[in-house]
């Protein structure tokens, strides 16, 4: 049962067999006994978990189920919400309480989700590894000395280890993708502009896109169903986004016909031989399925990462500004002016890798090197957006590794930036291209998961979920779960 | 060897929406602090920006009428500093794509012509909030009413040459501004203000270091400041010195101006483009949908009464400084439609300038257009002399009795019977027999003297014309 899906847990609760309170219950438990280990959760209250499950089950008993009635969901600490701190990990947001629900909360409730606690993260985002959290590192549920991956890692560590059947994240270069492949889950980064990002921690604007890390593709489409579309009082969520029958697109069982793109700038030296073996026999498998592999070339690859280390920390700078100390967050003690104030509260506020994102970003904007980086990098993100688009004329789909390499040792990168930055190599560019992708399970390098990626054109998630769940249905990856923590692997 | 001025002005006016430019909290002026925010104006996490369309329309009604080429696709940037009242640490501006580019602003000059001044920009932003640090002990304290007020700021050319072209650049556009009903642009609000940017050069020579005063409210003030700062780069720079391109504070109750930041202090704002709001994208039929909608502008208004109600351009200027002076006129006008040139002098002259005595708006008359039209239809039908006239409309600011009433109180119908006017001319050619006789030996000029003394002896109610014409018939003799 905890490792039960989401589609699972509904059936059973909508023929009877179980109540909202008896699966929330459950994982509370599961919480319980193992978040001390993980420690992928930072906030959770259960009175008001149950709470929340027992007016489902009272929905239930008067109305028709909604898409999501009692179904426990973790999220991201970087969701505002009414209920409990909202702190993305931060010192600087340390006992913080919104006095709003983040846009895709709110749909969470509408659907009738039963919103299970706040999730570890790396501090506002930055980070890959989940260890630049100002409440300690997470753990990876497959092997607790590694990482779980970032910035989403309390996510996915939870979902891994059934603390919760699923929860939503956030990705700007790979942070949903990213950590899913590293803990053996499915995790889907919608376009950008499908999801409103209103009440949703900004980190790089641009790039931010909120998304679900569940058990199955089904599950995703799940909650993204739940989620996405428009939000007027968010500029950037597309109005006008063609709609998708989200769960239809997970009925296929096929690929007959589809034709797949293998950019070959995403199977590179340097990267892991068993996760690459893995992507290399998971395309094996999709030809068996009836599948074209196509060899393409993506060429401006290679420059995703150093553009994205110019806009990302660019957009961040401006974005972390408003953590002044003046109206809410942490001030220092005994300020002795303006200035004083400012830098002691951000300074003692914000965590190393923080800082030296602003102190990047604010550098690239500045007078005299603005034309050299951001406005350099926005060209480059062009011709990487080019790519796609080309690449997108000849393939339905494309496949490759999520992560080049599988989760690694805690505090392995941590003192090296530039290697840290490197594990999001492969998610990068689709956050520049602002495009759908999604990592599953496909396999294991030295007993520790692997992911595959699949990246669509805009706004066709469906052609994204259907390849996903047909390898998905041929396989049994996603079914493969820790065995510290309960499950059978 | 004479000195010229160049000057440079920008202009931050509020434009008058009902919600601010990225939220939907009021605008109202002078609400309890803090009262009128949220969290996307306060800078709460995760809130985002979302563009009030009215702001644009407005921004592009002003652009229109400055003749000026609309952007149909502009950009928002980020400006970025650090200031308490500033809360995302960010002001949304537009900087490298702005909607109003171009356009100008024509100036009456001395010579009777005009002078045309160019329009480089204008531009939407947001509005800051206010800090208050007098009267408080080693605190300062947050107003954040104002935060995401919109603003759109309009930047000139360097093409002012003096103080008072500046003055008169910034009265025409301050009164385009309230034609268009754009902005309130009460200047005491701060719903109008203004940074100059002053330097000097030797005529033909390029432009001299510059300076920029910041942030005045008032003409008065804005011109005080140029000519000191005129002044004062002059004098440095004939005592040898340079000028230092610097921020400069006006300190209106001092009279001087002091030294806010030099360049090497200056922001790096580290502009670049807002990713929270796409491209301003406007269509041309929008343009042209509000440029069908465009008020008549001073200018038009202006000519249009000197032609329909036969106004001279001085008092057609006078009545149409404001669209409310120029309503109540024209409402003037329909209550007494037989002399509008009656109804200007009388508007201009009496009525304004006793709402001026007593400090008192057009808004605040205690005569009404409709009881001032009444009087001069006395006055067309000479129940009243013009003279006496004035002593009615002075009661009339007093109390709510009507014209009539007032005439009839004090006695000052006009007299226009003639045998009535005979008999008083007798009686003062009885009392000045000299002046008769002098009169009748050639002294045409003692006419003046009779008049008075007829008009004295009738309190004002004899029939000025009549008194003429009868006292002409009687001294003949």
């Amino acid at each position: 049962m905890p490792f039960s899906s989401l589609s699972d847990i509904q059936n059973r609760l909508n023929s009877g067999k179980t109540t909202a309170v008896e699966v929330a219950q459950l994982y509370l438990d599961r919480i319980a006994a193992f978040n001390h280990t993980l420690n992928a959760f930072v906030h959770i209250d259960p009175a008001h978990v149950l709470a929340q499950a027992e007016a489902s089950d009272a929905y239930r008993a008067n109305h028709n189920a909604r898409p999501l009635e009692g179904l426990p969901i973790a999220v991201k600490d970087i969701f505002c919400t009414q209920d409990g701190p909202t702190q993305c990990c931060s010192n600087i947001l340390k006992d913080f309480h919104a006095p709003y629900d983040a846009h895709v909360i709110t749909k969470l409730k509408e659907a009738g989700a039963v919103l299970v606690g706040k999730t570890n993260m790396d501090e506002f985002a930055m980070g890959s590894s989940n260890e630049t959290s100002a409440f300690g590192p997470c753990r990876n549920p497959w092997d607790t000395d590694r990482i779980p991956g970032g910035s989403s890692g309390g996510s996915a560590a939870a979902v891994a280890a059934a603390l919760t059947p699923a929860a939503l994240g956030t990705d700007t270069g790979g942070s949903i993708r990213q950590p899913a492949a590293l803990t053996g889950i499915t995790g889907l980064k919608p376009t950008y502009g499908r999801v409103s990002r209103r009440g949703i921690i900004a980190f790089a604007s641009s790039l931010d896109q909120a998304g679900p890390m569940t058990r199955t593709v089904r599950d995703t489409a799940m909650i993204t169903a739940a989620i996405a579309g428009h939000d007027s009082r968010d500029a950037t969520s597309v109005a006008d986004a063609p709609e998708l029958d989200w769960l239809a697109a997970c009925e296929s069982r096929d690929m007959k016909g589809l034709k797949i793109g293998k950019p070959k700038e995403y199977f590179v030296d340097g990267m892991d031989a068993e996760v690459r073996a893995a992507v290399e026999a998971a395309l094996a498998k999709c030809q068996e399925l009836g599948a074209e592999i196509i060899d393409i070339s993506l060429p401006h690859t290679e420059a995703a990462v150093a553009v994205y280390y110019v806009i990302a920390p660019s957009e961040a700078s401006a974005n972390l500004s408003r953590y002044d100390s003046v109206r809410f967050g942490h001030r220092c003690d005994n300020p002795e002016d303006l200035l004083d104030m400012y830098s002691r509260s951000r300074d003692e506020g914000f965590g190393s890798e923080v800082k030296r994102r602003i102190l990047t970003g604010a550098f690239a904007l500045s007078s005299g090197y603005y034309d050299a980086y951001y406005l350099k990098a926005q060209q480059v993100r062009t011709l990487i957006q080019q790519d796609f688009t080309q690449a997108f004329e000849q393939v339905d789909v494309i496949a490759t590794p999520t992560s080049p390499i599988p989760a690694f040792k805690l505090g392995e990168k941590t003192d090296d930036p530039l290697t840290m930055y490197l594990s999001d190599i492969f998610t990068i560019a689709v956050n520049l291209a602002g495009l759908p992708g999604l990592s599953q399970p496909c396999g294991f390098a030295s007993d520790l998961p692997v992911g595959l990626q699949w990246v669509g054109p805009a706004w066709r998630e469906d052609v994204i979920l259907s390849a996903a769940a047909a390898y998905e249905g041929a396989t049994d990856w996603n079914s493969r779960t820790p065995t510290t923590f309960g499950g059978e692997s | 060897m004479s000195w010229e001025v160049v000057i440079g002005l920008e202009v931050h006016c509020q434009l008058n929406t009902d919600t601010k430019a990225f939220c939907g909290c009021s605008t109202t002026f002078g609400a309890e602090p803090n009262t009128q925010t949220c969290p996307v104006c306060l800078g709460m996490p995760g809130q985002l920006p979302v563009l009030n369309a009215v702001a644009v329309d407005k921004t592009i009604l002003t652009g229109l009428a400055i003749n000026a080429h609309i952007n149909l696709e502009s950009k928002f940037d980020r400006k970025n500093y650090f200031y308490p009242d500033l809360p995302k640490g960010y002001q949304i501006s537009q900087f490298a794509v702005p909607i109003v580019e171009g356009g100008y602003i024509d100036i009456p000059t001395k010579d009777g012509g005009e002078k045309r001044l160019g329009v480089t920009r204008i531009h939407m932003e947001e509005d800051a909030g206010k800090s208050m640090h007098e009267g408080l002990d080693a605190v300062s304290h947050i107003d954040l009413n104002r935060s995401g007020v919109p603003l759109m700021e309009i930047v000139s050319e360097p093409d002012m040459r003096s103080a008072d072209e500046a003055i008169a650049y910034l009265k025409q556009l301050h009164q385009l501004i309230r034609f268009l009903g754009v902005s309130d642009a009460d200047m005491e609000k701060g719903q109008f203000r203004c940074d100059a940017n002053v330097s000097v050069r030797r005529p033909g020579e390029p432009f001299g270091t510059r300076t920029e005063m910041k942030n005045m409210n008032s003409f008065r003030f804005i011109k005080q400041a140029i000519e000191f700062e005129v002044l004062r780069q002059i004098e440095i720079i004939e005592d040898g010195g340079a000028v230092v391109q610097e921020s400069r504070l006006w300190d209106s109750v001092k009279s001087e101006s002091r030294s806010m930041r030099s360049k090497e202090e200056a922001h790096d704002y580290r502009y670049f483009p807002e990713p929270d709001l796409p491209p301003l994208r406007v269509s041309q039929q929008d343009v042209d949908a509000i440029k069908a909608g465009m008020p008549e502008l001073p200018g038009q208004l202006r000519k249009r009464f000197e032609i329909e109600y036969g106004l001279s351009s001085y008092d057609a200027d006078v009545l149409t400084q404001t669209l409310e002076t120029a309503a109540w006129y024209e409402s003037l006008v329909a209550a007494h439609p037989a002399d509008p040139k009656r109804c200007a002098n009388w508007m201009a002259n009496e009525l304004l300038g006793r709402l001026n005595e007593t400090g008192k708006d057009l808004a605040e008359s205690p005569v009404s257009a409709a009881r001032l039209a009444t009087l001069l239809d006395r006055i067309g039908d000479n129940s009243v002399s013009g003279k006496a006239a004035k002593d009615v409309l002075d009661a009339m600011m007093e109390s709510d009795d009507s014209a009539d009433a007032i005439i009839e109180a004090k006695g000052l119908k006009q007299v226009s019977d003639s045998g009535a006017i005979d008999a008083i001319i007798k009686e003062v050619m009885a009392a000045n027999p000299a002046q008769v006789e002098g009169y009748r030996g050639g002294k045409d000029k003692l006419m003046g003297f009779f008049v008075g003394q007829v008009m004295k002896a009738s309190r004002g109610t004899a029939n000025p014309g009549m008194v003429n014409q009868r006292l002409k018939e009687l001294l003949k003799g």
